[in-house]
């Protein structure tokens, strides 16, 4: 197949909530190992967008294909699909009644991906490779943000997710902490992973991203490779975007 | 309650219930004594009227209680109190647990449309009407029309308006998590039931196991009124006990008793689980 490096495909997405149009017509491709970064204003529809892509929200139209299989079917099992998707909130969402090596394990254990052993060494490689080896038995409460959002990464991770969703994945640290978490997506996005970041984070969009993409009124306005995107911005909402965000 | 709340408490029970004791023997000894008899008089009148209200009490709590074992009346009623209590108490969470998913299932995604408003109706009904009302009726227009033995009806009334009350419980708990919490397990691949099953319900109980120990000791409290469907509970006891011996103060405050120490024993253990929760609160 041709479309062999494409990984996910979305044609004519839409979404609505009630009366009001949040995605209109989203269409694009998402190569394997690119590194997708989503920016825009708030309410410009951007995290919508990475949700629909896992349906934790439904589309109300269009079509997404994930390896080959469209995922809007409603035949589709949506949670063997999700198992291939990790995702990284930005309230962290770790599981507050679990230490963070169950955080890590229940999900491939309990799906039987996994032994529990077999689990728990790969969560350990995990837990050492963004450095938070010993807080495998401390619960998320005794973790500092940045320490909770390193452990939703490598929860996600585990799974041996064929691409990872981040939802805003800073935006709820305190500045000092940006960077750790930062540090380990860029690790991340250079090991291959695939990867679509929606962010505030002009910087990490520049220096990591393989193509950014700016979304506005529930449509993407323009998309280009970093250098172009920021030293040339054409549409004139991007300008005034970036004239508002890059200081 | 604090320790000292606690005591407080304790302290005024037992003093009302010295003077409600005491206060006749007051009475007769001050008229017994005339003005000019003297207030040493007074005194020793008062004395002896408190040693015979004294053996009087012990008299009657032997002939009401203790004579031809009829202690048995309330012990056995125990039995049967604590019996309808637990069974009701399984009933009333294997169906309050049961409602309370269908009601927060379709508060989440709008599924099971005609079960919900099932469920609410059930809800209305016994929550809005008194549990013996529903105990009469169940009894009398339902189950021992159809033979079925008081206990067991008792223990069905009791169990499904316990399980109204759980199944809000159960309900306010599991809305109570973060919407966070079910879509990072939705995320990770969880179906629907996986996700309730292995992230929120527990964190849902933990946040309500207090309130369901405390709706256990409403219910154990509440099976009182079994005795209306002739059940012999321990207060069909003290009521038999009453009818023969034609005492009513003794029955009563035993089995008032019986139920305080019960329920105190009861909240001893809510509190020691609520600390136990709060230090494992992560």
């Amino acid at each position: 197949m041709t479309t062999d490096n494409i990984l996910i495909k979305v044609t004519g997405l839409q979404k609505n909530f009630g009366s009001l149009e949040v995605l209109k017509d989203i269409n694009t491709e998402i190569k394997k190992g690119e590194v997708v970064v989503v920016i825009g204003p708030s309410g410009s529809g951007k995290s919508t967008f990475l949700r629909c892509l896992n349906r934790l929200e439904e589309p109300s139209g269009g079509k997404i294909e994930f390896g080959g299989v469209d995922i809007t079917d409603k035949h589709v099992n949506i949670n063997k699909h999700r198992e291939k998707m990790g995702m990284v909130f930005q309230q962290f969402n770790l599981f507050n009644n679990h230490t963070i090596l169950k955080n890590i394990t229940l999900a491939p254990v309990k799906l039987g991906i996994m032994k529990k052993d077999e689990a728990e060494k790969k969560a350990m490689e995990l837990l050492k490779r963004v450095g938070l080896e010993e807080k495998a038995n401390a619960y998320p409460s005794q973790l500092s943000g940045g320490q909770k959002q390193r452990v939703a990464i490598v929860r996600a991770l585990a799974m041996n997710p064929e691409v990872m969703l981040f939802d805003e994945p800073t935006s709820a640290l305190d500045p000092e902490m940006v960077g750790e978490v930062l540090d380990v997506m860029k690790e991340l996005a250079q090991s291959g992973m695939t990867m679509i970041v929606v962010t505030h984070e002009m910087g990490f969009a520049r220096e990591v991203g393989s193509r950014v993409v700016f979304m506005d009124e529930g449509v993407i306005m323009e998309e280009n490779s970093p250098e172009e995107f920021f030293a040339n911005p054409k549409n004139p909402r991007l300008k005034d975007f970036l004239s508002k965000v890059l200081i | 309650m604090s320790k000292k709340a606690f005591t407080a408490l304790i302290i005024a029970v037992i003093a009302v219930l010295a003077v409600s004791f005491i206060s006749p023997a007051f009475a007769s000894a001050a008229e017994a004594v005339t003005e000019d008899a003297g207030i040493q008089a007074f005194f020793v009148e008062l004395k002896d009227n408190i040693i015979e209200a004294f053996n009087e009490l012990k008299n009657d709590i032997y002939t009401v209680l203790i004579k031809n074992d009829n202690y048995r009346h309330i012990t056995d009623g125990l039995l049967v109190t604590i019996e309808i209590t637990f069974a009701a108490l399984i009933i009333g969470l294997a169906l309050g647990f049961v409602v309370a998913i269908i009601r927060s299932t379709h508060d989440k995604t709008g599924k099971f449309k005609f079960l919900n408003s099932i469920c609410k109706l059930y809800l209305t009904i016994f929550r809005g009407t008194p549990v013996i009302v529903q105990l009469l009726i169940i009894y009398y227009l339902w189950l021992g029309k159809a033979g079925v033995h008081e206990n067991i009806a008792a223990i069905v009334a009791f169990g499904i308006n316990s399980g109204a009350y759980v199944a809000e419980i159960v309900r306010s708990g599991i809305m109570s998590i973060d919407n966070g919490q079910f879509e990072a397990g939705r995320s990770l691949g969880f179906n629907y039931v996986q996700t309730m099953i292995y992230i929120i319900l527990p964190q849902a109980l933990k946040n309500v196991l207090p309130t369901l120990a405390n709706e256990f000791i409403v219910l154990l409290k509440e099976t009182s009124v079994a005795s209306f469907i002739a059940v012999k509970d321990m207060m069909k006891g003290a009521n038999a006990l009453v009818g023969f011996t034609y005492n009513m103060n003794i029955p009563y405050i035993t089995v008032a008793l019986i139920y305080l120490v019960m329920v105190l024993v009861l909240q001893k253990g809510v509190s020691l689980l609520e600390r136990r929760l709060r230090n494992s609160d992560h």
